[in-house]
């Protein structure tokens, strides 16, 4: 999709990983309380997920804000589709929407 | 339309602002949560330079958002937020650090 290198280190994370949370610490570790309830979803829906701590790699965390049109972290990816942020996650997981999602996509529930 | 809560600030005003004229909202709520979040300004400059906005315990770092309005009307999540996030991109650079976002179309 893009000759910038980090772009494509972007999209070869996405593309290797099912559930992928781009956030702010690890999910043992979150140092962020956004990033924290995201990792909170995702254990209460028993999903297997990576994390990516985008507090490591500033090239990344500025790259990421472009490569997903959105300004700020956690950033989900379920199957290489932008799910959205904190707010979105949770309206999604209280809705049942998360659920279908991970239905349809055929990712894994209840590990 | 109907402001419930006006924050005082600079930046509440500007965003309020831009908001009201871009999409003629219902309901416009805006929340100033960054007394809450005081206590981990140490922890962020502690970080290092991350190109973050500031949190110097002034105020006017953490904000809760909740816009109902007819612009929102067939889209979806991530779009309404993206059409949120471009409009305040300025303030979201220069001094917000976190926008709560309750986004909705009249009717939901």
């Amino acid at each position: 999709m893009s000759d910038n290198p980090l772009f494509q280190q972007i999209q070869a994370e996405v593309d290797a990983n099912p559930v992928l949370l781009f956030m702010k610490g690890s999910a043992m570790f979150p140092q962020c309380g956004f990033s924290a309830a995201v990792v909170q979803v995702l254990n209460h829906f028993g999903v297997k997920y990576k994390t990516v701590n985008i507090l490591e790699n500033d090239d990344m965390r500025q790259g990421l804000k472009e490569y997903s049109s959105w300004p700020t972290f956690p950033q989900l990816y379920v199957k290489g589709e932008f799910v959205g942020g904190c707010d979105i996650v949770r309206e999604m997981a209280a809705s049942g929407d998360l659920a279908k999602l991970f239905e349809e996509k055929g990712v894994e529930m209840g590990q | 339309m109907s402001n419930s809560l006006h924050p005082e600030g600079p930046y509440a005003r500007r965003m309020i602002d831009k908001l009201t004229a871009a999409f003629t909202p219902e309901l416009l709520e805006l929340k100033d949560d960054s007394h809450k979040h005081a206590g981990h300004s140490d922890r962020i400059a502690a970080l290092g330079p991350s190109g973050h906005a500031p949190v110097d315990g002034a105020g006017e770092t953490h904000f809760r958002l909740t816009l109902v309005s007819t612009a929102f009307a067939g889209k979806s999540r991530v779009e309404r937020q993206r059409m949120v996030y471009d409009l305040l991109r300025d303030e979201l650079k220069e001094r917000v650090h976190a926008l709560a976002l309750t986004i909705r179309a009249p009717g939901e």
